[in-house]
Formats: C-alpha cells, structure tokens, sequence
C-alpha cells in the first residue's frame, strides 16, 4: 500500500481545519452549475422516455405514429435503434436502456422521443399507443416467495450450531417485523448532457457517482471503445446511492441520441418520472428465533432476512450481503445463521442506498433486543451492553475480528454525557402521570464496516499537476455529491505542500483524466482518493526535494515545506518560486496516485474472510413522544457521539452526521413507499412522499466526535463518514418502541410496529399493545 | 397588452408569452439565471423559491412574498417586482445572509441552497411571514443533506438585513396599475384590474379557468401538460383582496392570501392559526388564496371544514349581481361545486365564535409541515350548565367534499360535556362517513382518529397535554 511518509505522520494525526465545502461560496450565490445550468446550444435535444403501464407484460405492437407526428418531435426510438447493447446494468447484464419485447416493471422506459424543447418531448412521450399482453406480475415479496422468484439463491452465513443452541437455550423468542424502502429524493433529479464530438465520440456532462461505469456502458451500447467516450462530473445536487448505477439509464438514453442526430442531447427527468422510473432502497422482512439466558445474552440466532429486489439483478446481491454483514451490529452472536432471501419482483429495481443494505440488517439486530430487553422486562441499554463484543468474544460472523471495538467505551460515554439513566427514569415518571402522551427514550450503538465488500473495487487514482506559479489543480476519481470529498482531498494536498487551501483547484471529475474508477460510494470516497491524491502529492514533493536538495546543496532532510515557505539549507523560497524553478531546472511536476486498500479478503461462496479494513462507530440517544389517539409523533432530543477517526474536516464530518441521522430519521417515520396491487408506485411525488423538514428535526441536538484515530494507516487516520451516521436513527425507532409499550407498562410482548413508524402504524402497535394487556 | 415586471428593479417588458409558462423556465432558459434550481416543478421543495413583491396597500413600501417559482405563471408576475438569488450577491460577493451559511456548513450538494437563501433572505428583510418562526419560515424548503441544522443557524445569525426599495416603490408605481391580456397559440389570457372586468370576461368566457394563486392549477400544467384554452389571472383584481374585521365577523376576499388570512384567523382562535400554519408551507400560503382552495373543492381542503364548523358563509358573484349561501352547501359532490356559470367566489364572511365556545381544529398527516391531510377536524360546541347545547362537527379527509357529521353532532347536543358523550359522538362519525383508503391512510384508520379528535378536544379542556407538537425534551 501507498504507506504515508512517516514524516508526516505526526502532524497528520490530529483534527484538521474546518474549511468550508469548496463550492459554499459558488451554492449560497447561486453561481454552483449542476448538469442542467449549462448554456444549452440552440440545436439541443431534449428527450422524454414512454414509459410502460404494465408491471409485467409482453409487447405485442408498437403504434409510435402520433409521438412522431408531435409538435417539435425529432425523433423516436425504440430498443431496435440501439446500435450495440441494450444494457444499462452494473453487473447481470438485465437491466435495458428501452424494453425490448417485455415489460418487467411499472415506468420502465419503452420508447425515447427526442424533441426541440422539453416540453414538446413530454407532451409527446405521453402518446404512444403499446399494446400489452398482460403476464402474471409478482406485485409483492409474498407472490415473489410464492413462485419462488429469486434474483440468486438464498444466501447462508453461518457460524457454530443456531438449532442446537437455541434448543438448548434457557430462554427463547421468536418475532417478525417489516421496514419500507426509501427513495433518495436527492433535489437535483436525474439528468444527463451528451454532446457528439468528431469521429464518433461521445462527451457526458451527467449527474452520476460513478463515471467510469456510465462510459463504459456508453460505449457499449453505442459500440465504441471506452477511449471513445468521456464522462464528466463536476457536482451532483445529491445522490445518496441513488446515482450509482441508476444514472446509466439516464446517460445511455442521452448518448443515444447525440450519436444517432449528431446533436447534442439533455435528458432531465421530471421529479415523477424520476421517482416511478429509477431505483429505491430495498424494503425488507424480517423473522427470527432468538435464545439467550436469564441476564439476556444472547446464545443463539436464527435469523431470516428477506427483500424484495426488484425486477432486475443491478446491486441487489451485494446489497443483502451487507445487510447479512451487519445483522450483528456491535454484538457477539455465539452460535448464528442467517438466511438471506433476495426475491425478484416485477417493481422497479431495487438500488444502492446510504447504507447499502446495512442498516436494513442493523434495525434488525436492534429490534431483537429491544424484543429481549422488553420480554425480561430490564433496561434495553443494559441488555445491549451485555451483549457488546469484548475480548474473547471478538470475531464476527463472518469470521472477521473486531479490531479496534470501541462501542463498549463510547456507549458508556454517551450515557453518561446524554444523562440517559437521570433521564429514562423521568421519562417513566412521565409516562406514569399523562394519560394520551407517552415518551420513550433509546440508546443505540453503529458499527460499519468500512471498504466495498466486492474487493476489487476498493482502489483509486489521482492526477495532481502542479503548475510553474505554483497554484495546484486536483484531479481524482471521486464524485461531488455534497458530502466533502472535494474539499477532504484538497486538503490532503495542500498538506503535503504546506501550501494555503486556496491554492488547490479542484477540478470537475473526468473518465479522461483518471480511468477505471471505482464508483463514490461505500463512504470509501476520501479514504480511497485521498490517499491517492497524497500518493500522486507526495511523487512531485520528492522530486521537488531532490531539486532542491540538488540545486541548494544540502541533504533531502534540510529540505522542509513549511506553512512560511519551503526551506532547503539555508535557503527560503515561496512555493511559487520553487515551482518556477522546478520547471525551469525540467522536472515534471504532474503526477499520477494511486491506492489500493490492502488487507482485505473475502470468500462470497462460504460467507468468511476479511471484507472490511476497519469498522466506523457511533452511538445515539434519542427521546421521543407519542400521542396515543392520533399516532403521532415528535423525536425532541438526540444526542450524538460518533467516530470518525482523528476528522479530516470537522464541519464536514458533522454535517454528513446530522444530515445522516435525519435521512434516517425519515426512513424510519415520515418517508413511506405505497404501492398499489398493479405494482405501480403511488407516492411518486413530494406531495405523497414526505422527507424530513426543518421542524422534524430534534429541537435539542447534539453531536460530538469521539476523540480517536483510526487503528488502520488511513489518511491522516481518519475515518468514513458518509454512510455510518444514517444508522444512528435506529434509536428513533426503539424509542417509539418504548414510548408505544409505556401504554402497557407492565405487558412483556414487544409492540408489533414496523417502519416507517407513520402515525398509523404507531396508533396500530399502540392498539395491538393495549388490546394484548386486556387479555393478559 | 405585454405584461410588465421589475427584474432587479430593471423593466421587463414581455410581448409574446405563452400564459402557463413557468417563472422557473423563464429565468433558466430565457434569463441563465440558473440559480433558481427545479426540484420537483410542484410547489413541494422549493429550490425554486424567489422573492416578488408589490405595492403595499398605502403605496409606500413594496410587500416581499417568498414563492415558488415553478409553479408562478408569467402573467402573475405582471405589475410585479421579482428578486432571486442572483440579486442578492454584489459583483460576485456574497451578501451577509449568504456568507454566514458558506462558513457555517448551510450547504452540502447546494442544489436546494439557493432557495434557502430565498427564504431566508425574505425573512431578513421583513417579508410577508417574517415574524413565524424560523423554521416555520423554511418548512418549504427541503434539505436532503444537512439535516437543517447549520440553515436554522445561519438563519437566526443573520435575522436581519437592510433593503432600500425607495426606487422600486417608484417604479412599481408607474407599471402596477393597467390590466395586460395576450393570445398564444389560440389560447387566450386576461390578467383583469377590477370586479367589474372580470365579471364581464366571465360572460364572454364562462368556461375560463380562473387563477388567483396557481398552488393547484400550476400542477395540472407541470405533471398534467393540461393546455388551458383561456386563463384568467384574478390575482390582481381589486375589491377580490378585502379584508373586514367587525365585532360580528371576518370577511375575507377570496384572493386573500392564506398568509395575510393566517394572523387575522388566529386572532379567532388559537387553533385556526395553527391550522393554517401547518395549511401548506410558506411559498404555498403566500400564493394560494381563501377564495382558491374553497372554488376548487378539494375534499382534502384544509380551509373548508373550519370555516364550515364555525358557520362560514359565501359570496358569490357574477355580472347579474350576487347571492349568499352557506359554506356547507357549495360542496355538492366530488369535484362539484354549487357555482353557476360565469360566477365566481368574492368573499368568505367567518362569524366571529363565542368566547366561551369550545372550539378545536386538528390536521392529523404523516408529516407535520408542508403535508395533506390524512384527516382534517373542526369541533364549534356550545355548553350551557355542563350540557352540549350547540355542536358543529365537520370534516375533511372523511368524504368526497369538506363537510359537517349530522350524527356526531346529534350524538353530542344535549348530553353531558363528558368522555362517555365524546366517545358515543366518536362511534357516530360511522354513520356520518365511510372514507376510502389511500396512500394518506386507511379507511379505519381515519374513522378511528376522527373519534379520537373528539377525545383529544374533551381531556384537552380538562387541561390535559394532547399534543407532541407541545413537548419539550423531558430536560426541558
């Protein structure tokens, strides 16, 4: 690995500066261009997908007609018109630009209409007349399981003997519960620019997290060379996982229409389509046994996670090997087997999402305590600290040993900082006293794990050029979606230069200047390129060393570039004039970086190894009411502690850990998918589907950082950040838990909610709640 | 006649428009001032959000609404100063509001920034709304990344900020007060000055679709691609914009806004003023009218079941003069209304309740702010002795219009104000409705509330909490 100087060490291993995300300035102004603000050439296209009305059928006849005779109308294709690959798919090969033949899910793109305004593309698109011959559509997961309709073959992780030790358990429970999917709702909705270059290139300008993935799909779907097509990303207005692969359709249907007219050609969703059309979270079920002892530590699980997945494959497999990854969450499981169903469904594609699977199989571990916590009646803080890995009980299901396992520490801190014990008590003090509100109050640990799980794609590169007036452009394979990474690595490299923050250009992100990158996802984008930019920063500092040391006569070591200035011997020169004479004295000053994780090893066949390299922590405290007439329900405080190694940026890593905790905090209360029985998605707008506002956000907030550096040599020991935090909102969910039982305070069962905890779904468990402790 | 508008003070003077055209389009694609982002081309995001404003009542000063640009017709603009979030920077510098929220962490991917900056920039400088809180003035704006926190923060560093609209006030004056009318593509478009102008277009085009605040009608453009034959702009009407307070009653003009409604119906009663500040978010109050969300007949209206419940009565209008009919009866049906042609709503009159009336008003929805109702609820009960003498119950969310539960209201008046006649009233609401399931709620998830909402009016009075929204961390 590109192991760091060791010179640097010292200074690298300590919080670094706050500064601002490098486009504040260009956001609060206006003047951040996202893919749609470019000048529009005045022969542009615009396009419009016909979108399919079945879940499932054949296509029998195509009548196109009317969409061709449309006002403005350029153009319309279909599957046919595709020159080389119908495939727009991360990895199976199954997910089509345009259906060819069959429909597989409601909103699938059937036709694309090019046309000389947006307006005229849509108005259009909505006139195609497709004859369908219905098949039989498997709308939801209990028809997927019926006809047993799997996207792969149910996946086992296993460890030790779960039937016999459950047998043998002193104590057993068993339970199921449900969690919905999630849209991303990222603001700026899916869009792409393609413009024709000569001898038939292709140039993207298109709003995903992974460029190398688009241009490669490009390139096969039109046949061309990868060479032939470049993609660029200079920002995206958020993504969430949501950009990863589902931007490809996107992209494809653009590039097909540049290099069919020879013009260039944008395509923008609206927010509708854009929600019917692309890929959600994967919802899921859950089922268990679980046996513990007496004290409630847990001896034996037998745990069932099934999803469905969608009508194609896209990440959906190593999606639910995430979620298998962290069904243990921070805790030892002895004697273990989990089964992983993936069902393929006629509904769109299920996709990447924050989290990647992970918090699906994290809320599922912490539901299992809750539901052994509130059966031996004891603290369910209690319960989970019993239960925490510790010395001699430190290897994962998966057989990966838990390094650096600081839950036990940091939970202990939480509690003591958030008051949990002072407050928990008044909270049933409360409760005792107020006949319709009822409180509840949760603490719940995280522990990711940190690198993509499928091990090749844990690399990167960098391209630094440092210019002769000693300004610095950055270049990397990383994408900007808001979360930092721009300005993370820009602060690697004017570390390494001891030069001023705003002499580092970051540079839009572009297939041409750093190939075959993996996507910006997995929270890997500032471990990965970071350390490739520090790679690709330290080549040129060690050639200007070696200038210096030559030109000034004095040892490498004399040579030191300091926030004053770089001194070599006796010498004191600016950055600047080092880098003139650099380039006068003819040495290159443009580098290349590279960065592979090491350590890691997985085997997908027997579900053991060493996916991550290390594990991200935090923990969280939230309070939360319920009314008991309406459901509803408000979170008032939370408390955050979180680890992310000795932090990069501060500022950054809070706002990834804030913005986190509220996408989680809507996953798992306001933000519900509703489906009809024709698999057609009926909350595909903001007015139906409810992401978190500002006053849904805790009143009383509080976010530390756990003061610590990361056990493995990442940059600048730091930890990821992007994902981990969405899980914090899991003690959301407990809490509600808990508030709900208080209606009951003295029943035993564990109040049958599931997620999202819509006021409906609360009113519902606080009624089944209340009707069990009448017949108890 | 071209509409005509101030663009940073600057005269816009439009010829040829098309009357459904968005302002989010024209300042992409006609003005590059991408800043102003599309989100959701709804009304339900606000990354659109800009600032217009005109002449207050007395001339003096120009009245800032923060709007939703995506879903503002051209023609609306019309008379009308309009502001983004280019104006607010100097040669590329950020103004105060916008420098405190790049240093504090207030943007992440920036794509909904620069609306935020709208909102609070309007804030800042004394825009209609200004005085709600914070987050009440940002519930528009959806965030996806920062979770808000370091916007709310930025927000109450920089409450204030000085706005000189001397020169504007001059200019508004000059271009506010003439009428403007167009055809485009043979559909043809009116923006009307007086009641008398709309009465006589109305005889001429009775089919018209009249729009005040366009909160309903931009969707049928954006997500319906509905083309409109002939559209007429009532925003601008004189006489349609009154505002009376009596001893007796509160008479609104139908283009009353619901954010210039929202501090006259609090003063009624607390209830209605928190009603109508969870009605829509802000950009949606400040553009939809009373009138509006009563003429479409939404059974999910949050308006109609209050003023229905505290008696409201209707004016309407039309060229052969006017009639007055209860509230309750211009419901007819789903998507019928009891307005004939060429007539259309001038005022709402709201009697002014009793003081020792209860009175609650609940909006049950899976999200606070900026959401639909699952179930609206209005409850005006008369005691006398202990005894219901007077009920009026009505509903939203319950049936296809907005109106009163005969049976509930039966249930309760002449029995005790005690739990066992609220719940007994509760179990009536079955008689009264049978609600369908949607993606808001199921059927017996909003006959079960409904009832509730009568238990929660009940222990309220008895000087129970009810309310999470009321609640403090129990640390306080």
């Amino acid at each position: 690995m590109a192991e760091r100087d060791p010179a640097f060490t010292a200074a690298q291993v300590v919080e670094k500066p706050s500064h601002p995300h490098e486009s504040a300035h260009l956001h609060v102004t206006g003047s951040a261009r996202y893919a749609d603000d470019l000048a529009e050439p005045g022969d542009m296209l615009h396009l419009a997908f016909g979108m399919a009305s079945e879940a499932h059928a054949a296509i029998t006849a195509m009548d196109l007609a009317a969409v061709r005779a449309a006002p403005g109308v350029v153009a319309v294709y279909t599957a046919a018109d595709i020159p080389c690959a119908n495939d727009v798919s991360p990895v199976a090969h199954d997910d089509r630009l345009l259906a060819d033949g069959e429909v597989i899910s409601h909103g699938q793109p059937v036709f694309l209409v090019a046309a000389t305004s947006r307006d005229a593309a849509r108005r259009a698109a909505r006139l195609g007349e497709i004859t369908y011959e219905p098949r039989s559509a498997l709308v939801t997961a209990a028809q997927a399981r019926a006809a047993q309709s799997l996207i792969e073959p149910t996946q086992r992780m296993a460890r030790g003997d779960a039937d016999k030790a459950l047998a043998g358990a002193p104590q057993r429970l068993a339970g199921s519960f449900e969690m919905g999917g999630q849209d991303h709702f990222y603001l700026e909705g899916q869009v792409c620019v393609a413009t024709p270059g000569e001898d038939g290139q292709v140039h993207l300008v298109s709003s995903t997290q992974h460029p190398s993935e688009v241009q490669h799909l490009v390139a096969h779907m039109l046949g061309l060379t990868s060479a032939d097509v470049t993609v660029e990303v200079r920002r995206m207005g958020g993504a969430f996982g949501g950009k990863e692969t589902q931007a490809a359709l996107i992209a494809a249907a653009s590039a097909l229409v540049a290099a069919k007219t020879g013009r260039p050609a944008k395509l923008r969703l609206d927010r509708d389509d854009d929600m019917v059309a692309t890929g959600k979270r994967h919802p899921f079920e859950v089922s268990y046994e679980v046996g513990f002892d007496d004290a409630g530590r847990l001896l034996a699980l037998k745990l069932g996670l099934s999803s469905p997945c969608g009508a194609t494959v896209d990440l959906s497999p190593a999606i639910n090997d995430r979620a298998m990854f962290h069904a243990d969450n921070c805790y030892y499981l002895a004697d273990v087997e989990i089964l992983s169903e993936r069902l393929k469904t006629n509904t769109v594609s299920a996709t990447a999402f924050r989290g990647f699977g992970g918090p699906q199989g994290m809320l599922a571990i912490e539901r299992i305590m809750d539901h052994v916590a509130q059966h031996l009646g004891c603290e369910p803080l209690d319960l989970r600290i019993a239960n925490l890995y510790a010395p001699g009980r430190d290897t994962t299901p998966y057989e990966m040993k838990v390094a650096d396992n600081i839950a036990p520490d940091m939970i202990a801190h939480l509690r003591t900082s958030s008051r949990y014990d002072e407050r928990a008590a008044k909270i049933a003090a409360f409760n005792a006293d107020s006949a319709v509100i009822k409180k509840g109050i949760a603490l719940t640990p995280v522990k990711f794990g940190i690198s993509f799980t499928t091990t090749h794609l844990n690399q990167a590169g960098a391209l630094i050029h440092v210019y002769a007036d000693g300004s610095i452009q950055v270049n990397h394979g990383g994408t900007e979606m808001g979360q930092g990474v721009y300005i993370k690595v820009a602060q690697v490299v004017a570390d390494v230069f001891a030069v001023p923050i705003e002499s580092v250009r970051c540079t839009a992100t572009r297939t041409d200047k750093v190939p075959n990158t993996s996507a910006t996802a997995a929270s890997s984008g500032a471990d990965l390129n970071g350390m490739a930019a520090f790679d690709a920063a330290s080549r040129i500092r060690a050639r200007l060393v070696g200038f210096l040391a030559r030109t000034y006569g004095c040892r490498k070591a004399e040579v030191r570039f300091t926030p004053e200035g770089v001194q070599a011997g006796a010498a004191s020169l600016t950055f600047g004039e080092v880098a003139r004479r650099a380039h006068i004295g003819r040495v290159s000053l443009s580098s290349t970086g590279f960065y592979a994780t090491p350590d890691i090893a997985y085997d997908r066949e027997a579900h053991k190894g060493r996916p991550f390299y290390y594990f991200a922590y935090g923990a969280a405290v939230s309070e939360v009411a319920v009314d008991t007439l309406t459901g509803e329900h408000k979170v008032l405080a939370v408390d955050i502690l979180h680890d992310v190694g000795a932090s990069l940026n501060p500022m950054i890593d809070k706002g990834q850990i804030e913005g986190g905790f509220i996408q989680g905090q809507g996953w798992l209360t306001t933000e519900e998918l509703v489906w009809d029985d024709k698999g057609r998605l009926l909350t595909h707008s903001p007015a139906t589907y409810k992401i978190p506002t500002a006053s849904d956000r805790p009143a009383r907030f509080s976010i530390a950082l756990w003061d610590g550096q990361n056990v493995e040599p990442t940059i600048n020991r730091s930890k990821a950040v992007g994902e981990p935090p969405f899980m914090l909102a899991i003690s959301v969910f407990s809490a509600l838990t808990r508030a709900v039982a208080a209606v009951a305070p003295e029943r035993r069962e564990l109040p049958p909610l599931d997620a999202p905890a819509t006021p409906e779904r609360v009113l519902k468990a606080i009624n089944a709640h209340r009707e069990g402790a009448l017949v108890a | 006649m071209a509409i005509s508008f101030l663009l940073d003070g600057e005269r816009v003077d439009l010829d040829r428009l098309d009357p459904t055209g968005s302002v989010l389009d024209y300042l992409r694609y006609a003005c590059q001032r991408t800043g102003t982002k599309e989100g959701c081309a709804e009304g339900d995001c606000g990354a659109c959000t800009v600032l217009v404003g005109e002449l207050s009542a007395d001339g003096a000063r120009v009245a800032w609404r923060a709007l939703n640009a995506c879903i503002q017709f051209l023609p609306m603009l019309h008379g009308k100063a309009l502001m983004t979030v280019e104006s607010l920077s100097t040669a590329g510098e950020p103004n105060a509001l916008q420098a405190c929220m790049a240093a504090n962490g207030s943007s992440q991917c920036g794509f909904c920034t620069p609306g935020f900056v709208m909102s609070l920039h309007g804030r800042a400088i004394g825009a209609c709304g200004s005085d709600l809180p914070l987050a009440d003035v940002v519930a528009g704006n959806l965030c996806r990344c920062t979770g808000y926190g370091p916007i709310l923060e930025a927000g109450e560093q920089v409450a204030r900020l000085e706005q000189d609209d001397g020169a504007l006030v001059e200019a508004l004056a000059k271009i506010a007060s003439e009428g403007a009318s167009g055809e485009w593509q043979g559909r043809r478009w009116f923006v009307p000055r007086s009641i008398d102008e709309l009465c006589a277009l109305l005889e001429i085009y009775p089919q018209a679709t009249l729009v005040a605040g366009a909160t309903d009608v931009g969707l049928w453009v954006t997500k319906g691609l509905r083309e409109l034959a002939t559209v007429i702009f009532i925003g601008g009407v004189a006489g349609l914009d009154v505002i009376e307070e009596t001893e007796e009653a509160l008479v609104l003009g139908a283009n009353v806004r619901h954010a210039d409604a929202h501090p006259l119906l609090a003063r009624l009663h607390p209830d209605l003023g928190e009603l109508w500040r969870r009605f829509a978010a802000l950009q949606v109050r400040n553009a939809g009218t009373i009138g509006g969300n009563i003429a479409n007949g939404s059974p999910i209206g949050d308006g109609p079941p209050a003023l229905i419940a505290l008696g409201a009565e209707l004016t309407l209008r039309s060229a052969s003069g006017r009639r007055t009919i209860a509230l309750e009866d211009f419901f007819v049906d789903y998507g019928k209304q009891d307005l004939r042609p060429g007539e259309f709503v001038e005022t709402v009159t709201i009697p002014r309740p009793a003081g020792d009336a209860v009175i609650a008003m609940s909006k049950l929805s899976r999200r606070f702010d900026s959401d639909i109702s699952a179930v609206c609820g209005a409850f005006v009960l008369t005691l006398e002795q202990g005894i219901v003498t007077g009920a009026r119950v009505a509903f939203g969310g319950m049936a296809a219009t907005p109106r009163r539960a005969s049976a509930c209201e039966a249930a309760l008046v002449g029995k005790p104000f005690a739990m066992e006649t609220m719940v007994a009233a509760g179990k009536a609401l079955a008689d009264d409705f049978s609600p369908l399931s949607d993606v808001r709620g199921s059927a017996g998830y909003r006959l079960e509330v409904a009832a509730n909402l009568l238990v929660r009016l009940y222990l309220r009075e008895q000087g129970k909490a009810v309310s999470v929204l009321d609640l403090e961390s129990i640390d306080g």
